[in-house]
């Protein structure tokens, strides 16, 4: 008994790191597969994919940390947000097969378009910073989403805030736009 | 005589009194007065002239009498208190007995269907106390299919006699039908009646849609779709499957458009970077123009009713606010000055006024302006209403509410320019984004 909850944030984190998942923007309460929890439970070493490979999106999404938050209708980055791009620089340098598009999202306190451009400042001042700290802008893309998938649906502060963010989403293959 | 009609007749003869002119006139609600009591209206069902047409009659003139009933104007006698029973179209009217129950006016009016299945309503209108006929009698015929609009037809006649104004009630709305929860929100574009009747679905709702807009001539729809995993305009016909993508190239995300009251221009947002300018195209070419260059968040634009100017939101302040610029783009004249952020503003059909959103202490309110932004008047107050759209004739704004907390849900409201007359519209679904299309 004593396995299986991590059995299962195993399965969510493999789930949640795959860039197809229908979760991805973020709740993390994707299913897994039989497959993978069967390789859990015969493999001695790290497995390949898991959040414990740190070539693995799970190890991006989790370790790295794979988004960061903002204030009220802002779009600067927080010297919190700056060590967790940092981070996402450096892991995007070392892992140069992946590209990444970043998502921003805003809280619902605001009207529908002007939340898309507000989302789309979000994601570009991530996308800036990473190209700062030298990964290649053709391997980032930005994207918008307003206030159409919020992660927390109170409407409270303590969910808006969680919500106000921008995640960089990593992607095996080429970028279509 | 309840106390209600007696303060509405009350308030006619004060009118009359003062305006002695005005008792040669026809009998005429003025909604610019401020009315308070609507006008108490007789609508008996309408007469079956041909067997099968019994239940198109019943539900035809139940239509008349709920068109204007909604509008806050009118009154309906109940029919149960009706003394007169019309059993023949063509039968003289007994005032009297229509007198006796306070009836202002009278609508009667008939149904038949031919042999090719077409359901034919005509109708009259009476002013019950000057003992005449308010215009003329008219006929109108759809197939069966349409029998709605008969009843609509027919409404926008009562309406536009008694009022004055232009009709809007056989006019469509373009809008987004919501199911699920917050955080999987499935949304697809409808297009119903708009009394929220007849809703048929253009898309359906494996990406995101947002802010369908008519075309003037309400045959094309423009929104914005996440199909390709990114914000891009697309364009479909009203009737068809397909849609397809307007080409904005040059930006990474392109929304919120809008068409220019001729159809052949499309003014929408693009993002480049982290500025999102005001950008215009011409439909047949797909030349494109960009009209703001702030680095400022510019979005939301809407024509004004001749086409020569562009109103629009930006933040170029520091906050939304509105702002009205050229058809063509240049220099822009912030209009919004009031506490608050204001956003979404949509230029009225008559030209006279703004509608918008505006944000102020943490509640959401729907407001109109004249177009020099002289004499704000909210119209509503909620936790979160957004998105006006103008009926036709520029007498009603129809916008979304959405509700707080976890289990928030959307839907569509309607508000007249008084400020009166608050009514949700009955859709199947949640819904949002609403576009009010022209008159039929």
């Amino acid at each position: 008994m004593k396995h299986l909850p991590k059995a299962l944030m195993l399965m969510a984190a493999l789930a949640a790191g795959a860039c197809t998942n229908a979760n991805r923007f973020g709740n993390g309460s994707g299913s897994g597969n039989d497959a993978s929890m069967n390789n859990a439970g015969v493999t001695s070493g790290v497995l390949p994919g898991s959040v414990d490979d740190p070539t693995s999106s799970a190890y991006f999404q989790q370790r790295v940390g794979d988004r960061v938050l903002f204030a009220v209708d802002q779009s600067t980055l927080s010297p919190e947000a700056r060590a967790t791009l940092d981070g996402q620089a450096q892991w995007l340098l070392t892992n140069s097969d992946y590209m990444a598009v970043i998502e921003g999202h805003a809280d619902e306190q605001g009207t529908r378009e002007y939340n898309i451009a507000l989302g789309g400042r979000r994601a570009n001042a991530v996308k800036e910073y990473l190209i700062s700290k030298g990964v290649s802008a053709n391997r980032l893309n930005q994207v918008s989403y307003g206030k159409e998938r919020p992660l927390e649906i109170c409407s409270a502060e303590a969910c808006y805030a969680k919500n106000r963010r921008a995640v960089t989403v990593l992607a095996a293959g080429g970028l279509t736009s | 005589m309840t106390r209600r009609a007696m303060m509405w007749l009350m308030m006619v003869l004060g009118l009359l009194a003062a305006v002695p002119a005005m008792a040669q006139g026809p009998l005429r609600l003025e909604i610019d007065r401020g009315i308070v009591e609507p006008m108490p209206i007789a609508i008996p069902a309408f007469v079956a002239e041909t067997p099968g047409a019994e239940q198109y009659a019943q539900d035809i003139s139940r239509v008349v009498a709920e068109d204007l009933v909604n509008t806050g104007l009118f009154r309906e006698i109940p029919r149960d208190a009706h003394i007169s029973r019309v059993s023949t179209f063509a039968a003289p009217v007994q005032f009297a007995d229509w007198k006796a129950v306070n009836a202002q006016a009278l609508i009667t009016g008939a149904v038949s269907t031919d042999s090719a299945g077409r359901v034919v309503v005509k109708f009259r209108a009476w002013d019950v106390f000057a003992e005449r006929e308010l215009g003329e009698g008219m006929q109108f015929a759809s197939s069966a299919d349409g029998w709605r609009r008969l009843g609509h037809k027919v409404a926008d006649q009562v309406y536009s006699r008694l009022t004055g104004e232009q009709p809007y009630f056989d006019s469509r709305v373009v809008f987004v039908s919501e199911t699920g929860p917050k955080d999987q929100r499935q949304k697809r574009l409808g297009v119903m009646d708009y009394d929220g009747a007849n809703v048929q679905y253009l898309t359906d709702s494996a990406s995101i849609v947002l802010a369908p807009r008519f075309s003037p001539n309400g045959n094309q729809v423009l929104y914005t779709s996440y199909v390709t995993g990114f914000p891009r305009i697309h364009i479909l016909d009203v009737g068809a499957v397909q849609s397809r993508i307007i080409e904005t190239t040059g930006g990474e995300m392109s929304f919120a458009p809008r068409f220019s009251p001729d159809g052949r221009m499309v003014v929408y947002s693009m993002t480049q970077g982290s500025n999102t300018d005001i950008w215009a195209m011409d439909v047949a070419s797909g030349a494109t123009r960009r009209l703001t260059d702030s680095p400022a968040i510019e979005t939301a634009p809407s024509f004004s009713p001749d086409g020569s100017r562009i109103v629009f939101e930006s933040d170029r302040s520091g906050s939304q606010q509105l702002y009205v610029m050229s058809a063509g783009g240049g220099e822009a004249a912030r209009i919004s000055f009031g506490e608050g952020r204001y956003g979404t503003p949509v230029w009225s059909p008559r030209g006279d006024r703004i509608a918008f959103t505006k944000q102020n202490k943490g509640r959401f309110h729907i407001g109109v302006m004249n177009v020099d932004g002289s004499e704000e008047r909210l119209l509503t107050a909620s936790f979160l209403d957004e998105g006006p759209t103008w009926a036709p004739n520029g007498r009603v704004i129809m916008f979304t509410r959405e509700t707080q907390g976890a289990q928030g849900a959307s839907a569509l409201y309607s508000v007249d320019i008084s400020g009166r007359n608050l009514r949700r519209v009955r859709t199947p679904a949640g819904a949002s984004d609403p576009s009010w299309g022209p008159l039929q």
